[in-house]
């Protein structure tokens, strides 16, 4: 009975927050006397990182090679991850959560009579029955909540466990699954995708701009100091609204919820919605021109001044850093 | 085209969140409710489809019966009639399986619901149902349109985009921007009144997690504040004080 990790690839390269989730299995399965499996759809990643698992945590790792899986198609996401949690014997399953997880742990929890939880920040605590903590009212609050059935499904919110890479590559193993038409059902007709650039979701460092920068010709300033500092790029809500950047970069209740080291606002006047999305940022730096801006008391560091004279300063600064 | 629309009866999203009763319940004095954020863009878009295409629109809420208002107000920007589940919503999966039970008897030809809820945030309900259900599920849907049979949709992905064909019935999780948020006119107020909202009781209640207590998060220091002609300092502060450099 050994823990199952879902492991998601990305441009190539396993995702940070599917690292974190495989670290987080291994400490799991210690818990429970056991070893950690990962699993890994696809065949856009090369071997040698499939191996490179082991070094943050995996036993094993289990590689579903048919390029049909390159994309995420839901049903057929279900299927495989079911066949590999009942052949391996695993009791609980551990995914980072994000769009495509949500999306097959729901179906998975109904298909393998499971206790699923989601947004998980911490360990299990085992000592008389099996509880997580959740964060919950968008960041607002957690909740404790038990997880009774035989088995379960976690879903480990983003930069809530910081995985070690301290072992060695683990041994990889060819999984086959048996996947029917009906599983690929909903057809994927085209993909829009960047690539080469860092995803909001799974940065470290994001830097994120509002309608204080006035229109879209002026996000030079933010684009420079993302760069300087390796940083993602995000936004509020109306400026996604108004289309100066896309809808993806938006950050808040309603958009992406983001969790990095630090988060810098800038020009962002800090509604209770936005915070809703960045309250679990390690660091908040904050830029207003306005003192009185909610967003200060969020803040850890602030600076009140225009945001067209700070960030060239913040730019110079950050690449002086290199 | 019978379509479902699934809401949630949720705190404004301005309400501060605190607890009672050794935090185990929702401090609910003077906090006003809303239909969740995203079922909002789901039922903007239900009503947009139902208008272009014709047939019949429900709402559901799996709430007591102080969720009421908000079925009337989903009634009031356009369903036509609502169903409420009597019982507290506790999970999930009882969620889920009181909305299938629901959906069997009725054959819907699309569930629409938001692509997670603000006070749980699971995400996991659209795809519980779709399941139970044996038809497809996807979220976030930004995108829909319906013609004939099939429905043409834009999913959100980590990045970018993701379009997408399937047959009908389907669920799907909604997010913006799908549609816009619809406000309810006078003559909605009035006859979202008399349209039927029918109460029935939970079938089969089992749960797959048992909620047990909240707590707020630690409260935040102050914020330290740097003057606008040394802000070359805060790269300094960030990575020697703060270390997330
Ligand atoms: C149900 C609901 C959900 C929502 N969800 C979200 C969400 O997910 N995300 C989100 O962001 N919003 C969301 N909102 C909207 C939210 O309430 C705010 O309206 C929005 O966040 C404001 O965006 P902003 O701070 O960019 O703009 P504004 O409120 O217009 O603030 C602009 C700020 O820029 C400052 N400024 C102006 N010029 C300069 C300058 N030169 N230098 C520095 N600073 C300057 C101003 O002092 C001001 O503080 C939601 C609202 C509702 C009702
Ligand atoms: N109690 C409920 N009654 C009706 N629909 C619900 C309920 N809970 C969740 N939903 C629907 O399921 C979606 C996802 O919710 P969740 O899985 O809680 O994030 C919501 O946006 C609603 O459309």
């Amino acid at each position: 009975m050994s823990v199952l990790v879902f492991v998601e690839v990305a441009d190539g390269e396993v995702k940070g927050s599917s690292l974190e989730a495989v670290g987080y299995g291994a400490e799991v399965a210690k818990q429970q006397g056991t070893t950690a499996t990962a699993i890994v759809l696809g065949t856009s990643i090369a071997a040698d990182k499939l191996a490179a698992l082991g070094k943050y945590g995996a036993a094993k790792v289990l590689h579903v090679a048919d390029e049909k899986l390159n994309n995420g198609v839901i049903q057929a996401y279900v299927q495989v991850l079911a066949q590999a949690f009942e052949q391996t014997g695993a009791k609980i399953l551990i995914v980072a959560k994000s769009s495509l997880s949500d999306a097959v742990t729901a179906r998975l929890s109904v298909r393998l009579k499971a206790s699923l939880a989601s947004n998980v920040t911490d360990l299990p605590s085992t000592n008389g029955g099996f509880t997580v903590k959740k964060s919950v009212f968008t960041g607002k609050a957690f909740q404790t909540i038990s997880l009774a059935n035989e088995n379960k499904i976690i879903a480990l919110k983003k930069s809530a466990f910081s995985p070690v890479d301290s072992g060695s590559p683990a041994p990889v193993e060819t999984f086959s699954a048996s996947l029917s038409d009906a599983d690929f059902g909903v057809k994927i007709t085209k993909t829009d995708k960047i690539t080469g650039e860092l995803l909001l979701t799974e940065a470290d460092l994001v830097v994120s701009g509002g309608r204080g920068l006035k229109g879209p010709e002026n996000w030079g300033v933010i684009l420079d100091l993302a760069k300087a500092l390796n940083a993602a790029t995000g936004c509020s809500k109306p400026v996604s609204d108004l289309d100066w950047r896309p809808h993806h970069e938006h950050v808040g209740q309603t958009g992406v919820k983001v969790a990095p080291n630090l988060y810098v606002a800038v020009g962002i006047s800090g509604a209770i919605q936005h915070l809703a999305g960045v309250s679990s940022s390690k660091c908040i730096v904050v830029i207003n021109k306005d003192p009185e801006a909610p967003f200060f008391k969020a803040a850890d560091y602030g600076i009140v001044g225009d945001a067209f004279e700070i960030l060239p300063k913040l730019t110079a600064a950050a690449q002086k850093l290199k | 085209m019978k379509i479902l629309v699934c809401i949630t009866h949720v705190p404004d999203t301005t309400s501060k969140i605190n607890f009672v009763e050794g935090n185990s319940k929702l401090d609910t004095t003077n906090m006003q409710f809303i239909i969740g954020p995203y079922d909002d863009y789901a039922l903007a878009r239900g009503v947009e489809l139902r208008d272009a295409l014709g047939g019949t629109l429900t709402v559901l809420n799996v709430g007591t019966a102080e969720t009421e208002p908000t079925l009337r107000k989903a009634l009031a920007i356009g369903a036509d009639d609502a169903i409420r589940i009597d019982a507290e919503p506790t999970d999930a999966f009882f969620v889920s399986e009181q909305i299938a039970e629901v959906a069997k008897k009725h054959n819907y030809d699309l569930i629409l619901m938001g692509r997670e809820s603000s006070d749980y945030n699971g995400g996991q309900v659209h795809g519980m149902v779709g399941e139970m259900l044996g038809i497809p599920s996807l979220s976030p849907v930004m995108k829909l349109d319906i013609e004939g049979s099939t429905a043409k949709m834009a999913r959100e992905i980590e990045g970018g985009k993701e379009y997408l064909e399937a047959n009908l019935p389907l669920v799907l999780g909604v997010q913006e921007p799908i549609a816009e948020w619809k406000i309810p006119n006078m003559k909605g107020i009035m006859t979202a009144r008399k349209k039927p909202l029918e109460v029935i009781q939970p079938a089969n209640p089992t749960q797959y997690t048992q909620p047990q207590q909240y707590e707020l998060p630690a409260a935040k220091g102050a914020c330290k504040m740097i003057a606008p002609e040394e802000a070359e300092k805060l790269i300094e502060l960030l990575k020697t004080e703060a270390k997330v450099l």
